[in-house]
């Protein structure tokens, strides 16, 4: 049985409502996949072709597959906190056929080597791996990476997440040369010269905890100051991880409206979450950058809707408890986010903010795939890869932390109750998750 | 938020006036002059991970003036040097049959994150920049030797407020009971923040300001060892906000100067204010004991 499928191959989704942004769709549609690719999409049983392997999505959205462009999947290195096989199985029950993966791992993604090593079949992806390679040697903000050669081996862009780069001119010439290869620079925009010290945003519950609180600034300049610089080469690509800031959103507006190539994602926390909810020093509510203003949280939501957003992306950022059940000032930053991002983008962004479903598909696909020029992905447009997610945007769900894919559990979305679920997750015509 | 123990005091913030109010009827019973063995066959553990001269010595006292074994660890020479975490540390201590742990951390949060995880109760000693209720009991105790009551009194609080764990617990205390609260002093010491902690607090930059009619005028030290790199002009700080007799005119005549120690003379307080008759900085430190004794009679369900 499961050699015949193998041979021939071949997937019908059938009476599905699609929404696919890129190619303007928005309705009742069935979808073919064969030999990997979109074979077909037309209205029901228009399809041509067969295929001997058919899923019924009565009910359900049929997108193309979601790009996540901000994972840390921890190898190499860190693989007790996640590896590649369980980081990118978290992918998939999250919905997301592709997702970008950050350089700051142990060592640091900074060479062809590693860039190879990453997307090799031994380690056992389940969804597409497409590198970020380290933009500067060990992600130190002095020697410059081999762009070209890093390309090359497949990274889809370079950035030093974790340890932005401050100097101006290591910027100027990272944005210079990345520009004459088409390659985005993705950086996490903060003043650490501010941050020293700090665990949470600046604000009246820090002050309460007696923690130590960062500037909005601290992001702000940096934003400011990338898109400047990008202003000034054609064809550089600034793209701007995790904004978290009403302040750094007006930097990436005026940038858009000028001729610079900007873009800007949004995590699903930060539109979820505000200071507030560090609350008692939970540490699952610790990340970087930390959760901000409701103010800022509500200029998110508006520039999610929009359009000054491309994308929404997890920073997936697992740890192991004893990086996290610790002294707040001492726990590690970040918090998973795949399994639950797609759950908070419809229980928050659709259902309380009336963002249309079309858009929040956009921002998980065509979006991303923009973002860092994924050709033939986050669209179904016939011939492009067949990756496909599919989702009840109605079914009622609740968040088990202790039941995820992933190696870790650092999520402050335990027992959170969602609106909106991956039923299946299909990966080059074939379906690497679905749900019971 | 996980349970924690019934008895531990971890903050003054989530105490409400009667469980104040208490302990402080509580501490007026306590005489260390009259030793009751209260706690007799209990063990107190004493968690130190940042240096104490006051808190330390007064909790030992009043722990062994109620009849209770004492224990100290140091973080230096434990096996805190050797990297054991705080939750392994505080497992290892209730096991070894610990009844009560008092903690200082410099970590804020520490004290509750133990709480969180042992059986027995926890009193935080002070914890990074956070909290030490403590020592707001005890500047409780000693203005109510002086003053009827709290409400309506005119209290000013000048110094380095940002990185004091003692004035975070004063104020909460302070505004609980209804008294009017003034702070003081620069913008890097005092953020406008400041104003969340509790309704109706007032901010003033100038001393003579926020001296004048006052009924307490608390002072803290510039804590030096927080700083983290923010530069205070030394000379500045003692020309607009030190506690001079000058400035001390201005406050009611019946005022009292207050410091939670250490105290350094010629900064943030003078020789002289330090040693006036209406100091009771000394008699802070007094009182200290039998508040203590009071909270660890409450922790161990002894009162």
């Amino acid at each position: 049985m499961a050699h015949d499928k193998l041979k021939s191959g071949g997937l019908l989704i059938k009476g599905g409502h699609v929404i696919d942004p890129a190619g303007k769709i928005d309705g009742p549609m069935d979808v073919l996949l064969h030999d990997g690719r979109v074979a077909d999409v037309a209205p029901p049983n228009k399809i041509r072709g067969s295929a001997d392997q058919t899923l019924n999505a009565r009910g359900l959205v049929v997108t193309p597959g979601f790009i996540d462009l901000h994972v840390h999947l921890r190898e190499p290195g860190q693989s007790y906190k996640e590896t590649i096989a369980s980081g990118t199985a978290a992918a998939a029950a999250g919905g997301f056929t592709s997702v970008c993966c950050m350089p700051n791992t142990s060592p640091v993604v900074d060479s062809v080597e590693w860039v190879t090593w990453l997307q090799q079949p031994q380690r056992g992806a389940v969804v597409n791996v497409f590198p970020i390679a380290a933009a500067t040697q060990a992600s130190k903000g002095a020697v410059l990476t081999d762009f070209r050669g890093l390309q090359r081996a497949g990274a889809v862009g370079v950035s030093d997440d974790g340890r932005p780069i401050l100097n101006e001119t290591t910027m100027r010439d990272t944005l210079r040369l990345a520009a004459e290869i088409n390659l985005p620079v993705i950086q996490h925009a903060e003043d650490t010269r501010l941050t020293d010290n700090c665990s949470m945003n600046e604000s009246s519950t820090s002050f309460r905890l007696g923690l130590r609180g960062m500037k909005v600034a601290a992001e702000a300049a940096i934003v400011d100051r990338d898109v400047q610089l990008a202003q000034q080469f054609a064809g550089a690509r600034l793209h701007v991880a995790h904004l978290s800031t009403a302040d750094a959103l007006k930097a990436v507006r005026r940038g858009k409206r000028s001729k610079a190539h900007v873009t800007c994602e949004v995590t699903p926390h930060h539109f979820t979450l505000t200071d507030a909810d560090v609350g008692e020093y939970n540490t699952y509510c610790k990340m970087n950058p930390p959760l901000r203003s409701a103010a800022d949280r509500e200029a998110l939501i508006v520039a999610l809707a929009d359009g000054t957003v491309d994308a929404i992306a997890t920073d997936h950022a697992p740890h192991a408890t004893h990086e996290k059940i610790i002294e707040f000032e001492k726990a590690m930053f970040g918090i998973t986010g795949l399994e639950t991002a797609l759950g908070l983008a419809i229980t928050r962004l659709h259902r309380e903010h009336r963002i249309p479903l079309a858009r929040i598909v956009e921002l998980f696909t065509a979006g991303p795939a923009r973002v860092v020029e994924l050709r033939g992905r986050g669209t179904l447009a016939r011939g492009s890869h067949a990756d496909v997610t599919i989702f009840d945007p109605k079914k009622r769900w609740t968040f088990e932390a202790a039941k995820s894919h992933s190696k870790s559990n650092n999520s402050p979305f335990d027992g959170w109750h969602f609106t909106g679920k991956v039923v299946a997750t299909i990966v080059s015509g074939k379906i690497v998750y679905r749900s019971n | 938020m996980t349970k924690t123990a019934r008895g531990s005091l971890l903050d003054i913030e989530h105490l409400d006036a009667k469980e104040i109010t208490g302990l402080l009827q509580l501490a007026r019973r306590m005489n260390p002059l009259k030793p009751r063995p209260l706690l007799r066959g209990k063990r107190v553990l004493l968690l130190f991970y940042e240096a104490s001269t006051r808190t330390r010595s007064s909790f030992e006292i009043a722990a062994k003036e109620m009849d209770a074994m004492t224990t100290l660890v140091l973080s230096s020479g434990s096996s805190i040097e050797k990297g054991e975490s705080l939750l392994d540390t505080a497992y290892t201590l209730q096991a070894v049959g610990a009844d009560v742990m008092v903690v200082r951390h410099p970590a804020a949060g520490a004290p509750l994150l133990m709480a969180r995880h042992l059986k027995i109760p926890v009193i935080n000693a002070g914890d990074g920049m956070h909290e030490h209720p403590s020592q707001a009991l005890l500047d409780a105790y000693t203005i109510l030797r002086h003053k009827k009551k709290l409400q309506g009194l005119q209290v000013t609080i000048i110094g380095d407020i940002y990185h004091s764990r003692v004035a975070r617990s004063a104020i909460h205390l302070l505004s609980k009971f209804g008294a009017r609260i003034t702070l003081c002093g620069p913008p890097e010491l005092l953020p406008e923040l400041a104003t969340c902690l509790a309704p109706n607090l007032h901010i003033s930059r100038t001393a003579e300001e926020a001296v004048r009619g006052a009924d307490v005028v608390m002072v803290l030290r510039v804590q030096k060892e927080r700083l983290a790199g923010l530069k205070i002009r030394l000379q500045d700080y003692i020309a607009r906000y030190q506690m001079t007799l000058a400035r001390m005119k201005l406050a009611k005549r019946d005022a009292m100067v207050m410091h939670p120690g250490p105290i350094i003379r010629g900064l943030e307080i003078t020789w002289e204010v330090a040693d006036c008759p209406q100091s009771v900085i000394v008699e802070e430190v007094a009182n200290g004991v039998p508040v203590r004794m009071a909270i660890l009679a409450r922790a161990l369900g002894k009162a």
